[in-house]
């Protein structure tokens, strides 16, 4: 499961999600992290079990924690199957079937947005999280 | 055992006629044995959909009331050649929307056209006696054109290079994102399904063949620009009437960082007339090979990285130098497939027959680079000579005084061999001024990654690379890495006002 984990810095650089790995012994997968001088957005991948508990966590540290709705979108009326997106992206998420049809596993991508730039097609967007 | 077109036309007719793909025929031989592939077969289908820049069409607007002999044309804001004849011009596929930009070109209005969308025309003209009337705007759709004749100068291409990136830094090219580091290799190319690669010898491809063209009925005019089936890339040149074409196998696309191209499905019907035409249609994807091609170097002639086969490039991954690296393609084989299908469907139902070229294409020709009368400008011309440089052990005051005295904002450092190991700037001994920790030698605050130049590169990729690190100044070293000149944003200038620009 990917979870968003936003935090200020403005109360100190604390280590929060080393923290909570140390405290609760769960291994945590940051994929993707963005942090300036005031505030940090981490997307971090945990096993399914232990949602509640990093995000109890988490949220002790000053964290705010949400889970991870946004994704790919793949307009099949666009998509010509030409497969541009396949070796960009960093997690395999796409792939072609033995047809040579373009698949893809969502719950992989960590919503970089490398195959939405350079898909020639504009078949790629990002789903929106509402 | 030799079987004629009229042969084959006469079972198209009576609709007896054996038509199988070019993915089909190599496993049919080794079945059947050539004659036996020979007596069974009568046409092979071929396919391939893939980005064709050297694409585009003529049209023909009608005359306005009063008439306008356009002289600029624009289809959607974007630029049509309006140098043939008062009503007619030529949409050219790569022509870049004046408003939108990569976002939308000659491409997208050939889609727009085909999906039944309006186009908005805007024309000038100096206005003459005959055609008085200087401006005109008007929504068109494809079909109040009189014509639209798609025409191909090069499509088609028997195989293309596969790309990938040696450098540091991602590149954008028409063959799509290349990564770093050799991240990633792309291809493009439908392997065994390739037109001709099917009949190399271009026996049934040439003038006057019928062909599926954007899904239409469409023609080979004849061997396409750059042609040069010597080294194993011939093209073709082909036509087809876009008022019949299908948005499946028209589509715009745009390359992010090079531009808008089109993708065009193309597919060839090869009659079986004797046993070399069914060796030939029996190609598979491991017989076809191509090299890997480093776009990192910008060079015409750019390194290869190793030669590799279709089988290996769809296979997802290839090895080179003990490293997996993962590969893609640009082309879609899965409508590549959709096309010689289509195809064969169509000479199934008796809709297409075969002809001979008319007239044949050369398959030994090479293709020429350009012939250059007038070199640009390298470096060496306008080049800073005077170079004032700093040993790496020298005080850093001493390199204020010099930077001072020389007035210039970069100061290259040298070891004791004379050799470029850094370099500093006033912005680097204003920062040791304001920190004073980090030492007081000039060592201590250099940088040491410098980019640099030669002398016999060319100005535009020393530009680029002033562009790409974001930096005003490159040092211009011999092969001992001793600093020869300086190329700075000033030195430029030069090229302004100068014989450059002539």
């Amino acid at each position: 499961m990917k979870l968003i984990v936003t935090f200020s810095r403005k109360a100190g650089k604390k280590p929060i999600i080393a923290q909570v790995v140390r405290d609760t012994g769960i291994l945590i997968n940051v994929e993707r992290a963005m942090i300036d001088s005031s505030e940090g957005e981490a997307l971090i991948d945990i096993p399914d079990e232990s949602c509640t508990l990093v995000k109890e966590r988490l949220a002790d540290l000053g964290a705010s924690v949400r889970v991870l709705e946004a994704g790919i979108f793949l307009d099949e009326s666009e998509c010509v199957d030409c497969g541009a997106c396949i070796t960009v992206c960093p997690q395999e998420v796409f792939w072609f079937d033995d047809d040579w049809k373009l698949q893809m596993d969502e719950s992989k991508c960590v919503l970089c947005g490398r195959c939405i730039e350079i898909c020639p097609h504009r078949a790629l967007s990002q789903t929106s999280e509402s | 055992m030799h079987k004629s077109i009229e042969e084959i036309n006469r079972k198209i007719r009576d609709g007896s006629v054996r038509v199988v793909t070019a993915e089909e025929m190599p496993l049919i031989v080794e079945e059947l044995g050539d004659e036996g592939a020979l007596k069974e077969v009568d046409v092979v289908t071929t396919g391939t959909f893939g980005a064709m820049c050297s694409s585009g069409a003529f049209v023909n607007f009608g005359h306005a009331d009063p008439p306008i002999r356009m002289e600029r044309v624009w289809l959607n804001d974007v630029e049509a050649y309006g140098g043939i004849a008062a009503v007619d011009a030529y949409i050219g596929a790569t022509q870049q929307s004046t408003t939108l930009e990569d976002e939308y070109g000659g491409a997208h209005v050939i889609e727009d056209f085909i999906s039944g969308k309006s186009v908005e025309m805007r024309a000038i003209s100096r206005g003459t006696d005959c055609y008085p009337r200087r401006t005109i705007t008007t929504e068109l759709l494809l079909e109040n054109l009189n014509e639209a004749i798609m025409c191909n100068p090069r499509n088609g291409y028997q195989r293309y290079n596969a790309a990938s990136n040696s450098t540091d830094r991602t590149l954008h090219t028409y063959m799509g994102m290349l990564l770093p580091n050799c991240g990633n290799i792309t291809y493009s190319g439908s392997g065994l399904l390739n037109p001709i690669s099917n009949d190399p010898q271009f026996r049934m491809i040439g003038s006057g063949v019928p062909i599926f063209l954007g899904g239409a009925t469409g023609m080979i005019v004849g061997q396409g620009t750059q042609h040069s089936p010597a080294s194993g890339f011939g093209t073709l040149m082909v036509t087809g009437d876009m008022k019949a074409m299908s948005g499946e196998y028209i589509r715009a696309a745009t390359m992010k960082g090079y531009g808008v191209t089109l993708y065009v499905g193309l597919g060839v019907p090869i009659p079986i007339t004797d046993l070399d035409m069914v060796r030939r249609t029996a190609v598979r994807d491991e017989d076809i090979e191509v090299d890997i091609i480093d776009y990192g170097v910008p060079q015409r002639s750019r390194p290869t990285l190793g030669r590799v086969n279709y089988a290996e490039l769809k296979s997802g991954y290839i090895e080179i130098g003990g490293e997996e690296i993962r590969t893609s393609s640009l082309s879609s084989f899965r409508r590549a497939r959709q096309v010689a299908q289509e195809l064969k469907l169509w000479i199934e139902t008796g809709k297409m027959e075969m002809l001979l070229p008319a007239r044949p294409i050369d398959p030994a020709k090479a293709a020429q680079p350009m012939r250059e009368t007038v070199q640009g400008p390298r470096v060496l011309d306008i080049m800073d000579t005077r170079v004032i440089s700093i040993l790496e052990t020298e005080e850093i005051a001493t390199a204020a005084k010099k930077l001072l005295k020389g007035e210039t904002n970069h100061l290259p450092v040298l070891d004791d061999g004379g050799r470029l190991v850094g370099i500093v700037t006033t912005y680097d001994i204003s920062k040791a001024v304001v920190n004073p920790a980090k030492g007081s030698r000039v060592m201590d605050i250099m940088k040491r990654k410098v980019v640099t130049t030669v002398p016999d590169e060319a100005v535009d990729i020393a530009v680029q690379k002033l562009e790409l690190h974001n930096i005003s100044a490159l040092p211009v070293v011999d092969q001992e890495r001793r600093v020869i000149g300086m190329l700075t944003a000033m030195n430029l200038g030069k090229l302004f006002g100068g014989r450059w620009l002539k």
